[in-house]
This record gives structure tokens, C-alpha cells and sequence, in this order.
């Protein structure tokens, strides 16, 4: 199979691995000319290894937390794999939540292992087996996990140093509101929860309020 | 480890047991933060036994700006030149990445004169990466000359650079559905002239240093990585190259206009330091035979750069000042943007470091939702534990220094 695979192609890679990994990896799609597994987070480890050993992807290329707070289970992990033999990448994704752990897959992929601290890091997904998971980005006694999206962007706390104590000192953040410039249409205006344009309110419709 | 919670007591330094015997302690030093050889930013933890090194702890982030979080709050357009600031030596290879990613979203392609403006930058961009590698790497092992010759061509390359797009550095060159504007003739052709007086000055380095005494006593066999390891830690680029794996994103997965051009891939041998720097010298003479046709093919195709549909480019200024359509499309592409449909895609490109790639999740709205940067230097900093264990701690920066680490891209 040469690069780029078609869409047909990789339908068919999807279906082989569906029928290779019964319950273990549950639906295939392509999308965009990628194709996308999904699968139970509980029994990642043995995706992977069927993945590795049965269809060629040696390599864990990234490994990528995601959040979308309005589900029930908020965090997607998501591994991408590449096959150098077969040139092919594939992209799983498993759902887990703030309490629930995901299995650690650095048995099968070593490389696995700095990944896994960053979504920890990032989002505070726990990995179930892991040798050593610690921060890795944020400072030394950072709380919090940036990346979910309801952290704020300005954070919690700002540094500076302070002339006095003769150190750098932690407090809470001074500096004004992070403000979201973001028209999501130019011509309608505001909509809740996005900066007005000045004059804005001059087309609001006065409501009027029913009791007077 | 010494310190007022476990002073150091004399039966430390003498082992009562064996008479005229010295036992050695472990010791555990700080490499960095700020440390020459460290490459920017990098606290290693190092665990000594004498001056062997026992276990090397990485402590990353101190250059962290939540690149992601950032880029996740503004319309895709605006958050192109967070690229530049990742790779801060080869800024426009990561640019190219994240726009590839944005045309998969968009289903659009560029036209051919950008992508071979694409394909000649981000060769540039390779050859300033290399050029600082390999001879800082040299620096690190004690030789001085290399980086100042090396960095004078540097100059040249990210005066180019500055030609094409107003900066020397970040240069927020790439667009979504091509590149900002036109290269004019003459920069091409000083380009093409570049390209032949440089590889003199390949000849001239290796003299200097391929056949050196000193700089293959700290090279040859150091840092060893098979291939099977270079497998599992998911490396990529010269590190996996350097271990005799085939594999380059430009030849097996083609983007831009690579696919036509003619150039060699070289491969190590051994998958130690030296055959590391070896790769990287022959694939600067490569990058430069890849200019060279690029040049020609830019000399004799003119055509636009940018696609002409302006819900996604910017319209010309000089059209802005005519034209009311093109003025309502500026200013609803600088406000509102464009709506990628919703999905999610992967797009990479080979960087010099390895496979530099964006995973794009888009929710259909003007921002991002997630933007996931796999940089080719976090794996391979990853590595940094095993690589090192078993040799001696002037070892450490030779390994560093072959690793080909840039912050930016790491902390991002």
C-alpha cells in the first residue's frame, strides 16, 4: 500500500483489525483520508499490542489528551501509530474520566512514558501503571490542569520577584480579564458570552420589563 | 548526595574493610538550568557513581508557554505564528505542518508556486537547523572555529529569510492555501547563488572536523541507539536514520513538491553520535541540491502563490483599495475568520529534527478546540536516561548535542 492510501484502503485496514481485535477496538472510520479506532480505555494495553504485533505499527508517534467537558466522560486519549513498513498511520481514541485510570501503555510502547506524565500534566488523566507519574511541564508545585478547557487562560497565580524577601514570590493574579475577542460573526454582534462590539447595545431591543 | 540532611562522614571515603581502598559515593549534580551544553533550558539530574553515570532525569518545562492553550483561543489564521516560536531554529517547517493541517480541515490545496516556495524555505530551514547543530555539537566537544564559520552562512540564510518575509526569525510566512507573497527574481537568484558557494563550505567543515582526533574520541560509539530502540521510543529524522532505518517523511510521504525533486536520503551505520553527525552533514549537500532545483523550477514557473479564494486568503491591498468585496472579505477573515468543518486530522511534515506533527481537533467554529503539537525533540529527550547510562559524564553533552534539542519545541 504506497502513500497516500485511498479511503477504500484504509476501510478495509479498519475492518481487518475490527475482525483481528473483537471488543478490544469497537468501531473504524475514515475521515479526511485518516483513519480512526475507538475503543474501551480499560483494555487499551491489548489494543495496542494487537496494533503493534499483528498489523505493523511499531511506533507510538504522539499520544494526546483531549477534553470535552459537556460529556459524561470528559477526556479523550488519543494514539496516533504509524507503521514504517506498511507507511500507514492510525489514530485511537478511548473516553475516560476525572476518576477513572487509564491503563499505562508503556509495556508496549516505551516511548509512552513522558506522554503520559504530559496528559496527566495537562489534563489530570490518571495512567494506571505507570512508573513514574509526575508533572512534567508546569512548575515545580503547580495545582491545576491547564488544558481542561474550564482553567482559566490568564491561570491562577502570576510571580514576580519581590525586593524585599529577596525571592521570587507567587500571587494571585492581578492583571485584568482575559478578554475573548472573538466574533463569531462580525455582523450579528454580541452573543452571550463574547466581548461586545462598542454600539452594540444600541440595537438591542429595549425589553421591556411586564411588571410595570 | 551531600547536603546538611546526610553530611559526609569519613567512612564515606573510606572503606574500613579493604585497607587502602576507596570507596566511592554517589553523587547527584545539577546539569543546568543554565548550562552552556545544555542547549537552552534543561535541568538534568544526574546520578554519579565516580564519573560514570548511573541516571539521568530530565527536568522540562521551564521554557513552558501553553503554546496549545493559547492557540486554542484564537481564529486559526492568528495562530500560525505561535509555529515559529516552537523551532525557533527551522520556524518555517512548523509552520508548513500547521497549515497542511488547516488545508486537510479545509480540503483546499496551494497552488504549485507556493508549494515549491514551501519546499525551498523548508529546506533553509534545515540546513540553519543543521548548521547550529552540527557545529555547536563540535563546540560541545571543544571546538571553536566550526560555529563561527558555520554561523556566517547561518546570517546569509536568515537574511533570505528576511527577504521573503519581513523577519529573520519568526517569520509568519506560510499561509493557509500557500505562502504570504511572491518571492521577487532577485532573491531567487541569490538563493541560487548561495547554493553554489555552500557546499565549499560542507568540504570546508568536514576538514575541520569528519577526520578530527579529538572530536571522534568524544563521538564514535557514543550514544549507540539500535534500531529496534529507535523503534519503541519513537524517534524520528536523523535519529532514526542515524540507526540505518530508511525512513524520510519526504520520500515515503510526500508533501509540497518533494516527490519531484532529485535528492539522496543518507543512513548511519552504527546509530552512535558520530553517523549522526555524518547524516546531517551529507543532508545539508542533499538540502542544497533541493534549493538548487527549486530555484531553477521558480525561475521558469511564475504563477500566483496564495489560493485566489478570499474567504480563506487575505485579498492583495493594492485589490482592498478598488474593490468593496474584497474589502468586506478582509475584514470578515480578520474578525470572524473561516469555519473548518468539524473533525480532526493529523498532518506532519518532515522537520530537521524528525517528524514534527499538529493534530487539529476543529468543533466547526473559527478557533481550534484542540491542538495537539508532537515535537520531534520530546521523544527523543525521552531517551536521554538510557542513552546515557553506562558512560561517563563528559559523554552527557556529546549526547545532548546529537539529539538535536531545541526548547521551544519541547516546553512548547
Amino acid at each position: 500500500m504506497s502513500w497516500p492510501a485511498t479511503t477504500p484502503e484504509l476501510g478495509k485496514l479498519g475492518r481487518a483489525i475490527l475482525k483481528d481485535a473483537k471488543g478490544i477496538i469497537t468501531t473504524s472510520e475514515v475521515l479526511y483520508g485518516e483513519l480512526t479506532l475507538t475503543g474501551p480505555a480499560s483494555r487499551i494495553v491489548e489494543a495496542l499490542t494487537v496494533l503493534r504485533d499483528k498489523h505493523g505499527f511499531q511506533q507510538l508517534i504522539d499520544l494526546a489528551g483531549a477534553d470535552y467537558p459537556e460529556r459524561e466522560r470528559r477526556f479523550d486519549v488519543v494514539y496516533h501509530l504509524l507503521s514504517m513498513t506498511r507507511n500507514l498511520r492510525v489514530r485511537l481514541k478511548v473516553q475516560t474520566d476525572e476518576d477513572t485510570a487509564v491503563p499505562s501503555v508503556v509495556s508496549v510502547f516505551p516511548a509512552a512514558d513522558w506522554y503520559e506524565r504530559e496528559a496527566f500534566d495537562m489534563y489530570g488523566v490518571f495512567f494506571e501503571n505507570h512508573p513514574d507519574l509526575r508533572r512534567i511541564l508546569t512548575d515545580y508545585g503547580f495545582h491545576g490542569h491547564p488544558l481542561r478547557k474550564d482553567f482559566p487562560m490568564t491561570g491562577y497565580v502570576e510571580v514576580r520577584y519581590d525586593d524585599e524577601l529577596k525571592r521570587v514570590v507567587y500571587e494571585p493574579v492581578k492583571s485584568v480579564e482575559w478578554r475573548n475577542w472573538d466574533f463569531l460573526s462580525p455582523w450579528e454582534g454580541a452573543e452571550p458570552g463574547y466581548a461586545p462590539i462598542p454600539g452594540d447595545e444600541k440595537a438591542i431591543p429595549q425589553v421591556k420589563d411586564a411588571r410595570k | 548526595m551531600t547536603g546538611a540532611a546526610s553530611p559526609a562522614e569519613a567512612t564515606d571515603f573510606f572503606a574500613p574493610d579493604v585497607p587502602g581502598e576507596t570507596k566511592v559515593r554517589k553523587f547527584n549534580i545539577n546539569f543546568g538550568p543554565q548550562h552552556p551544553a545544555a542547549h537552552g533550558v534543561l535541568r538534568l539530574v544526574l546520578e554519579l557513581d565516580g564519573e560514570v553515570v548511573e541516571r539521568v532525569d530530565p527536568h522540562i518545562g521551564l521554557l513552558h508557554r501553553g503554546t496549545e492553550k493559547l492557540i486554542e483561543a484564537r481564529p486559526y489564521q492568528q495562530t500560525i505564528p505561535y509555529m515559529d516560536r516552537l523551532d525557533y531554529v527551522a520556524p518555517m517547517n512548523q509552520e508548513h505542518a500547521y497549515v497542511l493541517a488547516i488545508e486537510k480541515l479545509l480540503g483546499i490545496e496551494a497552488p504549485y508556486r507556493g508549494l515549491l516556495i514551501r519546499t525551498l524555505y523548508d529546506e533553509i530551514g534545515r540546513i540553519l537547523n543543521h548548521l547550529l547543530n552540527v557545529t555547536t555539537q563540535a563546540m560541545d566537544v571543544g571546538a571553536l572555529t566550526p560555529p563561527l564559520w558555520g554561523f556566517e552562512q547561518r546570517e546569509k540564510l536568515m537574511v533570505f529569510y528576511e527577504r521573503a518575509s519581513g523577519a529573520r526569525m519568526h517569520a509568519n510566512y506560510y499561509r493557509v492555501g500557500g505562502v504570504r507573497q511572491d518571492l521577487p527574481e532577485a532573491l531567487v537568484r541569490d538563493i541560487s547563488d548561495w547554493c553554489d558557494q555552500f557546499p565549499r563550505l560542507c568540504d570546508d567543515l568536514e576538514t575541520l572536523i569528519t577526520g578530527n582526533r579529538i572530536f571522534k574520541q568524544r563521538n564514535v560509539d557514543i550514544g549507540v541507539v539500535t534500531r529496534e530502540e529507535a523503534m519503541q521510543w519513537g524517534f524520528s529524522g536523523v535519529m532514526v536514520r542515524g540507526s540505518g532505518i530508511e525512513w524520510d517523511l519526504r520520500r515515503s510521504q510526500p508533501y509540497a513538491c518533494y516527490n519531484e525533486m532529485d535528492f539522496e536520503i543518507p543512513i548511519g551505520l552504527n546509530g552512535d553520535c558520530y553517523d549522526r553527525y555524518l547524516c546531517r552533514m551529507q543532508e545539508m549537500r542533499e538540502s542544497t541540491k533541493i534549493m538548487k532545483q527549486c530555484c531553477e523550477r521558480l525561475l521558469k514557473t511564475p504563477g500566483p502563490v496564495l489560493i485566489e479564494d478570499n474567504k480563506i486568503a487575505a485579498p492583495r491591498r493594492g485589490e482592498m483599495k478598488r474593490s468593496m468585496e474584497a474589502l468586506i472579505h478582509h475584514f470578515k477573515l480578520f474578525t470572524e475568520g473561516y469555519r473548518p468543518p468539524a473533525g480532526e486530522v493529523y498532518a506532519c511534515v518532515e522537520a530537521p529534527k524528525g517528524e514534527f506533527g499538529v493534530y487539529v481537533v476543529s468543533d466547526g467554529t473559527n478557533k481550534p478546540y484542540r491542538v495537539k503539537i508532537r515535537a520531534p525533540g520530546y521523544p527523543h529527550l525521552q531517551a536521554m536516561d538510557w542513552m546515557n547510562r553506562g558512560h561517563m559524564l563528559a559523554d552527557v553533552s556529546a549526547i545532548l548535542g546529537s539529539l538535536d534539542i531545541v526548547f521551544g519545541e519541547i516546553d512548547r
